[in-house]
This record gives structure tokens, sequence and C-alpha cells, in this order.
């Protein structure tokens, strides 16, 4: 190993780990090893989603890529390790512990620093910046503590109104504050809308609760009683109170290392790099927002990312130059769409500018074309951003069409359809241009969305340009002849959701009935179950009743889970994992009874394993009788509610999480939904039931529940995400009500929630409006549709024990109706028993046939 | 009704048919497991009103539950899924018709026997020296 050469790279930001990625991803031969000297305690992570910290404090939802980059061999970060100089000569840096690190080459990405004017009592406690997780976390935690102080909602106040300015405005709305926006220029986001977009962004920006204040400078920032900051004085004399300020005017490059060493600097700083982002010095180069390329500092992901790729190229002997940084941006808050790409004030000379304007629906769109009005030069979307992603690596190709067609609503006049030429960027931020997403599919055998996600890394930063990459990709495996088709199979030419819509709308009842009318032939493994999900999601009668036994799934059709040996287990409902002690007896009793297997299953409940066809219905006898019901733990509908203690009994608990998981189980239990749903309850932070990981968690804070949805563990594992915050107990059920009845109608065959979330058009904000603001105008329905639910939920298992035709489906045989299946074999393994393994069987080892007590009741 | 779903020469099949059922015992769609002559077999009665049996036996699991499956059609053959690892089997042939990317279980081969069903007077039987 003594001939790899070694890397240092000063700062931890994103930059770094885009360089670090790329150099182990291509630097197969292990020419270099690479140390990274971190300034901030963690590892890089995505400061673009910064903001989102506020709601989620949960700092691994801002981890970038796979973790274990850092666990690689040849890479060595040193969080906490601030660099204070550099000697060239020496070709070596020392940190803030005195210790030095020898370089080969260097590499600085040290990023920039917020920067505030020099405002007198910018120093006051309650004035912050944001650029870091830490200044975030300080932020949110002064709110917070302000707010408790003074027993009402804090006066927050953003300087500057550009694309950071007015995501600190959400966010501070988010933590319960009002937000005004203080803005020197003439109007928001001035470096990337015009007038008439700033007008229409304005109206979008007071709309959210958000006060505006254009053309105003702010000479000082005034104590308060307590010493913190209290009020604002602006150039025009006026004055405003306040309780917390957050300074959003503008980053400055963090150059001063590059400066002491030596280094050329750029005229408003940075330091000078070439195209190949080498500085002055051979043996340095500069990346990212620090370095001053082609002579600007830019402050946004996409350029850095080019720059650390042509680094990592040139190191490894490869050509490529910095083709010239995309500005192109997009708001990031919610509810307010802005976006704005290429030359989108028409500084092209002989450019024209297409505008469409709609006051009230709070429309402003601009594109500029050449003039011919054939070439795309750039935009700006005010309202609705919705065609960003398809017009963004247009920039510089032929619009196609009526260009109108991308300024009108959609829907009015259609889109024109162009191909985008390979080498159109479409993910900026990862830099992967149309080709590669195509290649994925043809080259890389890339069948999917996640697939192309995974092997592009399109999509996977601030994920503006998803619906784009989607659209290729169907495309793509359209052309590559692989089927897409949502038909749900050969007897069903629609998806899931669009047969649901069928069903219910034409009130058919029956599976003959619907295959004759929507289908053809007589159906299969695969459509019968779908339609048998979806009768007992609509009218929520009994899986058995009429012909509906012959349409359920394995499980359902016995309603018992089936072994691998074709036995079933048993698990009654224990409602939020609290069970009386003369439940626990009986279930006790019966397996011994039986000589069940007996297991604590991770739904907080007990399963019963090894119970033969015609044994389930005696089981249930005594388990109805004594007041349990089943547990569901067969269908394809709400599986188990998990709680935590919760505040009755645990020192921590703030809200009784153990009402609320039994109110939830008994609300949706029985609910026949596309894929199974959980669902968990913690009372308080600590989150011992594990919620996030649900399709719906809820956890108590001190002022109510805060409800998260979309959470999944599996072989995909995703944390849910926050929907609605401190409600009370209606609100909850309300929302929950709406969001799985949603799903219900609208999700695939099988698809749970957390790709449902993801791939529903316009993703959870978008789910959000159709349940909080009722966008679709269905919310009475869902309402309905759930509380009619709720009325006529019945115990299944109950109802079967009544049914005699229905009970004369449990027999073992037809022509034998009590015989056992001879082929049945046990073993005993730590003092209950097992199904025997083949091998256990050829040996003839001690089996235990299959326990003939009575089964007939 | 009175179905005949394999042509079956009526002198071979009095001498080894069993009664196994009376045919209204048999729920459209829904498969009933038989014991006849120790082996298990799997019978369906399908909508239109056709009888087929294959062996209970599932060839990828092991487990004898094929009368627990989901009856279909692929195409214009009818067929029944397992219920385990849901491989499809054309109920005219035995065939294995989707496997499921899974191999079946070592000695067992992947299609069905199929055992050949008559129903007289209400009564269905079975045939299994019709079986290969
Ligand atoms: C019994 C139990 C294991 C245990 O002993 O702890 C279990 C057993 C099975 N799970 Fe599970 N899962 C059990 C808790 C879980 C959990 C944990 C939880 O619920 O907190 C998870 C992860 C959470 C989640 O669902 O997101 C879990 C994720 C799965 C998955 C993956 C689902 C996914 O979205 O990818 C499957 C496969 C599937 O459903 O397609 C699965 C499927 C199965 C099946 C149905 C496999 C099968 O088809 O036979 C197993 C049925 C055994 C049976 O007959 O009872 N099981 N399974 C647990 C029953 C809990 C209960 O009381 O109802
Ligand atoms: C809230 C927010 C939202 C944003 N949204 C967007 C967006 O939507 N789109 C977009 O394109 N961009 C956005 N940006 C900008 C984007 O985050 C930056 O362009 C990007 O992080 C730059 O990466 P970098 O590695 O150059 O710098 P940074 O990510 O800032 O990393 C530099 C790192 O170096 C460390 N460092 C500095 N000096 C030293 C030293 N001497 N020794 C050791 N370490 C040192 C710093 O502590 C820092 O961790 C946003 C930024 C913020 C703050
Ligand atoms: S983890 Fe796998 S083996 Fe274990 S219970 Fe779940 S499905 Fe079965
Ligand atoms: S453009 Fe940001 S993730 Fe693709």
């Amino acid at each position: 190993m003594s001939d790899t050469k070694k890397i240092v790279v000063v700062g931890g930001g994103m930059v770094a780990h885009r360089f670090v990625e790329a150099m182990r991803d291509r630097d197969t031969d292990g020419q270099y090893s690479v140390t990274v000297l971190a300034e901030e305690p963690r590892a890089p992570y995505d400061r673009v989603a910064l903001t989102s910290y506020f709601t989620h404090k949960d700092p691994d939802a801002l981890a970038l890529g796979d973790p274990s980059l850092w666990e690689d061999e040849l890479v060595t970060l040193e969080r906490d390790a601030l660099v204070e100089s550099i000697d060239r000569e020496a070709h070596s840096v020392t940190d803030r512990y005195g210790r030095e690190h020898g370089y080969d080459h260097l590499v600085l990405a040290t990023g920039s620093y917020a920067w505030s004017p020099p405002v007198e009592g910018s120093d006051l406690p309650g004035v912050f910046v944001y650029r870091t997780v830490d200044d975030v976390a300080e932020l949110r935690r002064y709110v917070e503590d302000r707010s408790k102080g003074l027993g009402r909602p804090v006066r927050g106040a953003v300087i500057g109104g550009g694309l950071l300015g007015l995501e600190a405005a959400g966010a501070l709305q988010e933590l319960g504050a009002t937000s005004t926006v203080i803005q020197f220029a003439d109007r928001l986001m001035n470096l990337q809308v015009d007038e008439g977009g700033g007008q229409a962004l304005t109206r979008l920006i007071e709309k959210l609760g958000v006060t505006v204040k254009c053309n105003t400078a702010t000479t000082a920032i005034k104590p308060g009683k307590d010493g913190s900051a209290g009020s604002l004085e602006f150039a025009d004399g006026g004055s405003q109170l306040v309780d917390v300020v957050v300074f959003a005017t503008g980053v400055r490059p963090r150059d001063e290392l590059g400066r002491t060493a030596g280094l050329d600097m750029g005229e408003r700083g940075g330091v000078v790099v070439d195209d190949t982002c080498l500085t002055a010095d051979p043996d340095v180069s500069a990346i990212g927002e620090v370095a001053c390329i082609q002579g600007s500092c830019i402050g946004l992901i996409a350029p850095g990312n080019t720059m650390a790729e042509i680094a990592v190229d040139r190191l490894l002997g490869g050509d490529s130059t910095f083709p010239g940084a995309d500005t192109s941006a997009k708001l990031k808050l919610l509810g307010v769409d802005v976006a704005s790409f290429g030359d989108a004030f028409a500084k092209t000379p002989g450019a024209l500018e297409l505008t469409y304007a709609d006051p009230v629906a709070g429309v402003y769109k601009k594109l500029v074309v050449t003039d011919d009005a054939r070439t795309l030069l750039g935009g700006i979307l005010v309202g609705d951003a919705s065609a960003y992603a398809s017009l963004r690596p247009l920039v510089g190709s032929e619009v196609g069409g009526d260009p109108a067609g991308w300024l009108l609503p959609e829907g009015s006049v259609e889109r024109p359809n162009v191909e985008l030429p390979d080498e159109a960027g479409v993910c900026s931020c990862n830099n992967v241009s149309a080709g590669a997403i195509r290649g994925a599919v043809t080259e890389h055998g890339c069948t999917d969305l996640a697939g192309v996600k995974a092997c592009t890394k399109a999509g996977t930063s601030c994920g503006s340009c998803l619906p784009l990459v989607k659209k290729i990709v169907g495309t793509e495996l359209e052309k590559s002849g692989i089927e897409i088709s949502n038909a749900l199979c050969e007897h069903f030419d629609m998806s899931r959701a669009q047969l649901f819509s069928a069903i219910q709308v034409s009130e058919l009842r029956t599976f003959s009935e619907i295959i004759e009318r929507f289908g053809t032939g007589r159906g299969c493994d695969l459509c019968k179950p779908a339609i048998g999900s979806i009768l007992a999601s609509l009218y929520n009668e009994h899986v058995l009743a009429q012909d509906r036994a012959a349409l359920q799934d394995t499980n359902d059709r016995v309603m018992a889970n089936m072994q691998k040996d074709g036995t079933y287990s048993v698990v009654p409902r224990v409602p939020g994992g609290e069970i009386l002690p003369e439940h626990l007896i009986l279930i006790g009793q019966i397996a011994q009874d039986f000589g069940l297997y007996t297991k604590i299953t991770g739904g907080q409940r007990i399963d019963m394993f090894g119970a033969r066809l015609e044994q389930l219905p005696s089981i249930w006898k005594r388990l109805v009788d004594a007041g349990m019901e089943s547990g569901h733990a067969y269908g394809k509908s709400l599986r188990t509610v998990k709680s935590c203690v919760g505040s009755t009994w645990c020192r921590y608990g703030v809200q009784d999480s153990v009402g609320m998981a039994i109110a939830l189980e008994l609300r949706y239990r029985g609910l026949r939904s596309p894929h199974k749903l959980k669902l968990g309850v913690s009372g308080c932070a600590r989150e011992c039931a594990e919620a996030r990981g649900k399709d719906v968690g809820v956890i108590a804070t001190d002022a109510g529940w805060n409800v998260y949805v979309g959470g999944n563990g599996g072989f995909t594992p995703k944390h849910a995400v926050l929907l609605v915050e401190d409600v009370d107990d209606e609100t909850v059920f309300k929302v929950i009500d709406r969001y799985l009845m949603y799903y219900i109608r609208t999700a695939d065959r099988l698809q749970r929630t957390a790709p449902w979330q993801e791939e529903h058009e316009g993703g959870l904000e978008a789910i959000r409006e159709v349940i909080l603001e009722d966008s679709l105008g269905i919310c009475a329905d869902l309402d309905e549709h759930m509380a009619r639910h709720i009325d006529t939920y019945e115990d299944e298992w109950k109802a079967v024990l009544n049914d005699p035709e229905r009970l004369a489906q449990f027999t073992s045989f037809v022509n034998a109706p009590d015989q056992p299946d001879p082929s049945l074999a046990y073993v005993e393994q730590r003092g209950q028993r097992r199904p025997a393994t083949q091998d256990e069987r050829d040996s003839g080892a001690v089996l235990i046939a299959p326990s003939t007590l009575e089964v007939r009741s | 009704m009175t179905t005949v779903s394999q042509a079956v020469d009526s002198a071979t099949a009095s001498a080894t048919r069993t009664a196994v059922c009376a045919y209204d015992r048999l729920t459209p769609d829904l498969g009933v497991a038989a014991l006849v002559g120790g082996q298990q077999v799997a019978i369906f009665r399908l909508s239109d009103g056709e009888v087929y049996a294959v062996q209970n036996l599932c060839p990828f699991s092991g487990a004898y539950v094929l009368s627990r499956g989901i009856t279909g059609t692929r195409g214009d053959v009818p067929t029944i899924a397992s219920p385990i690892y849901k491989q499809v089997f054309s109920l005219l042939t035995g065939e294995c018709l989707v496997t499921m990317d899974k191999e079946p279980k070592p000695g067992i081969a992947p299609d069905l026997a199929v055992y050949p069903v008559t129903v007289d007077n209400g009564q269905v039987y079975i045939d299994l020296a019709g079986g290969e």
C-alpha cells in the first residue's frame, strides 16, 4: 500500500461527501486514500434539506448516501477537526488540536458561512443565522423556550427575502411563531424572479400568514427588557417588535485558509480555480461554494457536485472541465411553488418573453425563448411549477409544438411532447443526464424508478426532478418491451384503483357480475383476492359471505395463517398489547389442550401454531366464548396497533398511549386494505413503540399528538413522515380515517402506504391537501365510508361459528371429516413441538403424531 | 347435472373408481380434499359445473394443501394456484404453468397427477388408476 497517495479534504460538507463518494466509486485500484477533516461534529449531511430538521429532529434523516462509505479502508473521517493552517511547502495541514496531516493532494471544500450585515444588535441573544444542524437546533430550542416563557406565540422576523429567507419564514411558522420577512430589494427572490413573478409570490407568501415588507432596510436590532432581541428599527423610521430574528442575507465563501496560504482570491472572495478545479498550486484543488470558478462562487449544490466529480476525474487522469453552472432554483416551501431556470431575465440578445398570469389563482409563468420562438432559454414559474422538472432540462433545446402548452394550466392545451436529447441534464443535484437515466434501463437492467434512483442517484437529493425521471423511465421501459401495464392480470385491464372506483360506482357486489362487466374470462389467483378485498373494503360484509370464500387468498379463506406444513396459526386480537390475565391463561390452556406451539409475536400478541383446519372452529369457539376476537393476523387489513406503556405507568409519558392505541385498534379492526396496515402509539418522544416504523405512527407531545404516516418495515424500511402536529384525539381520528380511506381507494394491489405515498402524484404534499384541505372535495365521502365501517364491524370468527354451512368448510377430508392430515409429523424442541424436517422424517427420529383431541364441538 | 370432465372408458372406470361425496357438497370454485385409498386428492368444482381432481400434494412446499388453493384460468385453461407459494397448475393436465422462480422439493415432480372424475346420480367418483 506504500504507493497509495494521500488526499486530504478540508471541510466535511455536501461537496466533500460527493468527492469521497465519487473517488471510492471510480478509484477501483485504490490509488488514493482520502482523509476528510470536518469542522462539524457529524458526518456530512444533506444541508439542502436542513429545514426539514425543524420538524423531524432526526439528524439521520439528513444522511447522505450509503453510510458504509465512511467505513471504507481508504477513507478516514475526522469530525470536530477544524483545520487552522496549511503549509503548502511541507504539504501538510494542522487542525485545532495541533495534529498535522500530510497530503499529496489537498482539496479545499470549506463551503460558505452565513453572512449577516453589520447591523447594530446582531450579536444579541435571539438573533440567529441558518447554515448548520446546530444552528437549526439552537433556533428551535430558543423559539420553544421563548414561547413557554412568554405564554404567547413568539414574534419572528427573517431578514432577507431570498430562497433561504422564505424557507426560514416557513420554518418559523412551523415552530408556531408568527413571521415577517424583511426584504431590502423591491421584491422577494429578486435574484430568481422578475417583477410580475415577485408580485404573485408576495401574494402566495402572504396567504401562508407571513407578513412581507419589501424595500425595507433594517438599521438596528434593539434589546428588550431581558436583554435579548426585542425590536427592529428600519431606515424609514419605522420599527417592529420581535422575539427572534433570523438573518438570511446571503453567504460568503470560507476562504480564510486559502487566503493565509497565499492562494489567489476572487474579487468577491473565494479561492480561484481553473476549469479543472485546480488552484495556482497544482497540488491544491478547491471545490464547492468556496471555489471561485469562472469568476464567481456559486451557492448551489449542483455546480458543487459537478466540481467534485471533475476533481476526482482529473486526479484519476481524466480530462473533464467545468461546463458552466446551472443556476436554476426551486423554492422548497410548502404551498408555494416557485422556480426559475436558465436565462430567466431574458438577457440573451433578441430573446422573447411569453408570459401568463392569473392573479386570482396566484399564478405567474414566463418562458424565455429565442427570437424565432423555437429554442427555450429559461423561465420563471410562480404558483404552479409543475412544468419545472420537464422544462429545465429543455433549456437550449427546441420547445416543440406550441410553447403555450407549458404556460396554460395543466390540461387546457396539450403540452408539447418532446424527447429530451441524451445530453440534457435531468437531475441537476446529481448531474444525471437523460441519457444516463435511459442507460440505467437499457444497459443496467433497471426495471423501476427505485432501481434507477439507486443506480444513477437521480432524484435522490431535492427530488424536484422525480416526475421527469419517472416519465423517462416509463417511456424507456415501454420501448424495451417491458410491460409496465398497470392491468391487474389477464382478466382485468385496469389498475386496482380504477377497478375500485368502477366497483364503487357500479354498485356491483358479486365477482361474477364484476368480471362480466369489467373483465374477461373467469378470473385467477391475482384478481380474485383483489376483488374480494375491494368488496370487503367497500361493504364490510363477511369474507366468507355468498360467493366470497372462493375469492379469498389462502389465509382469509379460513381466517388463519397457513404455515409451511399446511397447518395454521391462531392469533386473537390483543388491542394495544394490553391483555387480561384470564385471557393469558385461556391461551395457555388452549395451546396445551391442542398441543400448539406458542410464541409472542413482534406485534405484541400471542401466536399459537400448528392448528389443523378442522380444529380451527373449536379453538375459536373457546376464544370467542371468553370474549376474545379475531386478530386479523391473516388479513390484508389492520393488524395491530403497537403501544408503549405511556403516561399511566411510565415516568416520562405525557399522554395515555395505551388508551389511544386501543381506541385506534377498535376503530380500524377488520378494515380490509390493499396491503396490511400497522399502527403504533408512543407516549412520548422516546418512541418506545417504534411508531414511526408503522403505516401510521402517533406520538404524544405536551400539547397532544403528532401523527406520522407512511412508515414501513420489511425489505425497504422507511420512517413515517409528519402529517399533523400537536392535535387532539378527535383530530387524530379524523386525519387517520381519511388517510387510510384514501389509501384504500387509490393504492395498487399489495402496495403498502410508504410506496403509495411516495409514488402518489405530488407526494405526501398532495395527499395532505386531499385529506386536510379537501382539494378533491371527497372528505365527506371518506368520513362517511369510515363511519360505516366502524358501525358495521362484527367479529368474523364469531359470525362463522354461528353458521353451519360455513363451518362445513373446516373439514380435513370431504369423505373423512375428522381424520387429521396423515402427512403431519412433529418433533419436540425446547419443550414444544415443531414440524419435523425431511431428514428427521427420513431417519425415523421420534415423531409426535398429530394430536387426536376431539375436534368437533 | 351430470358432467364427465375426462373421457373415460366406462368399463374400466367402474372397476377402479371410488365414490367420494355428493356433487352438491362441492361449492363452486372452492376445492375439497378427499382420502382415496390412502391417497390425498384435491377436488374442484368450477363455476361452469366441471369437476377436476389432482394430487393434494403441493410439489413446491411438500405440504398437502392444493385443495385450499385458488381456482382460476390462464387463457382457456382452468387452473389451481397453490396456497403456499402461488405456483399455478393446469387442472386439465397437471402441468406447472407458473413456477414463481422456484424448484420443487427434492424428489417431487413439478407437475401434478390428474385423476379422472365422473359424476353419476349426483355422486362424485375419482378413478385413481386413471391417473399417471
Ligand atoms: C407472526 C409474526 C412474526 C412473529 O412471530 O413475531 C409475523 C409473521 C409473518 N409475517 Fe411479518 N410477522 C410479524 C410481524 C411483522 C413485523 C413487525 C410489526 O408488525 O411490528 C413486520 C415489520 C413491520 C411492517 O410490516 O412494516 C413484518 C413484516 C412482514 C413483511 C414485509 C412487509 C413489507 O411491507 O415489505 C411480510 C411480507 C408480506 O406481507 O408481503 C410479512 C409476512 C409475514 C408472514 C405472513 C409470512 C407468510 O406469508 O407466511 C408471516 C406469517 C406467519 C404466521 O402465520 O403467523 N411480515 N412482520 C409477526 C406477527 C405480528 C402480529 O401480531 O400480527
Ligand atoms: C437551509 C439551506 C437550504 C438550501 N437549499 C438549497 C437548494 O434548494 N438548492 C441548492 O442547490 N442549494 C441549496 N443550499 C445550498 C447548499 O446547501 C450548498 O450549496 C452546499 O451545501 C455547498 O456544499 P459545500 O460542501 O461547498 O459546503 P458546505 O456544505 O457548507 O460544507 C462545508 C463544510 O466545511 C466545514 N469547514 C469550513 N471550514 C473548515 C475548516 N477550516 N476546517 C474543517 N472544516 C471546515 C464547514 O463546517 C462545513 O461543514 C441550501 C443551503 C441551506 C443552508
Ligand atoms: S421475518 Fe420472515 S421468517 Fe420471520 S416471521 Fe417474518 S416472514 Fe416469517
Ligand atoms: S434535481 Fe434535485 S434530486 Fe434531481
